[in-house]
């Protein structure tokens, strides 16, 4: 599967156009992970924790996206877009969609 | 009264470590940005090279989520009330967005080029009540190019 996030994948050229795929995971992070942000909150910092959260959860987001293509029968993603939004106190959803497509 | 030596412990501390982390963390971001200059970033769609010697296209991120220490926080505080640009928060976004943009070049170290690269900032901790966290997550990704005389051994996946 190629994921670009430009109009098309250098060096090869678009033969079908399957229309919008998406995927999207909402995430909480658990008590723990809190409370040890709120201690790093004092010294500053990189949350590793949420880091790591965020990251998992960007990885499904994408793989999700990636089996709806494939449930086209596309073979690359272009145009990809991120966006994070946080819909509650603790939680986050990432939604990432592109354009799924054939190439040769 | 004990709540007062409370605060002016968290306010040391918050002073002490922060300063101790962010120009160590400043240390190893202008290291690492030296290191990853010979991969030129864009946020162009087009290639500089030659389209037809493209061999491979694909995306890359990285990303961070930095905390604020509790000193710049009150500062912050303080100049949210009397105004003016917040340079504790500056600095916060900074080092976050150089720190993600190096974290998506380190996951791909041989590319010979990155296209439209894309910086999202998002607060993670925005509407929660009480004691929130005040941090912040930076998302950085982009189009990695590969030549076709360095194209990487990794299969495709």
């Amino acid at each position: 599967m190629f994921v670009s996030n430009i109009e098309d994948i250098p060096g090869k050229t678009i033969t079908t156009c399957y229309g919008i795929v998406s995927g999207s995971t909402v995430r909480a992070k658990h008590i723990g992970r809190d409370i040890f942000a709120g201690i790093k909150n004092i010294f500053g910092g990189e949350l590793k924790g949420y880091t790591e959260l965020l990251g998992e959860s960007r990885d499904q987001a994408l793989d999700r996206m990636k089996a709806q293509a494939r449930q086209l029968g596309a073979n690359a993603i272009v145009n990809v877009r991120f966006s994070t939004s946080s819909i509650a106190a603790g939680a986050a959803e990432i939604y990432v969609y592109g354009t799924a497509v054939t190439v040769e | 009264m004990d709540s007062f030596t409370i605060f002016l412990i968290l306010l040391t501390l918050g002073f002490v470590f922060g300063k101790l982390a962010e120009s160590r963390h400043y240390r190893s971001i202008h290291a690492r940005e030296k290191m990853f200059l010979h991969i030129p970033t864009t946020s162009c769609k087009k290639p500089m090279g030659d389209r037809a010697s493209i061999g491979q296209a694909q995306l890359v991120y990285g990303h961070v989520v930095i905390s604020i220490d509790y000193f710049k926080q009150v500062l912050a505080g303080l100049r949210n009330f009397f105004g003016g640009t917040i340079q504790s928060y500056e600095t916060l976004l900074d080092r976050a967005r150089r720190e993600a943009v190096l974290r998506l070049k380190e996951s791909c170290p041989t590319a010979n080029e990155i296209l439209n690269l894309r910086i999202e900032t998002a607060s993670i901790s925005k509407g929660g009540s009480g004691d929130r966290v005040r941090s912040v997550e930076v998302f950085a990704y982009g189009t990695a190019i590969y030549y076709q005389q360095a194209a990487p051994q990794r299969p495709l996946q």
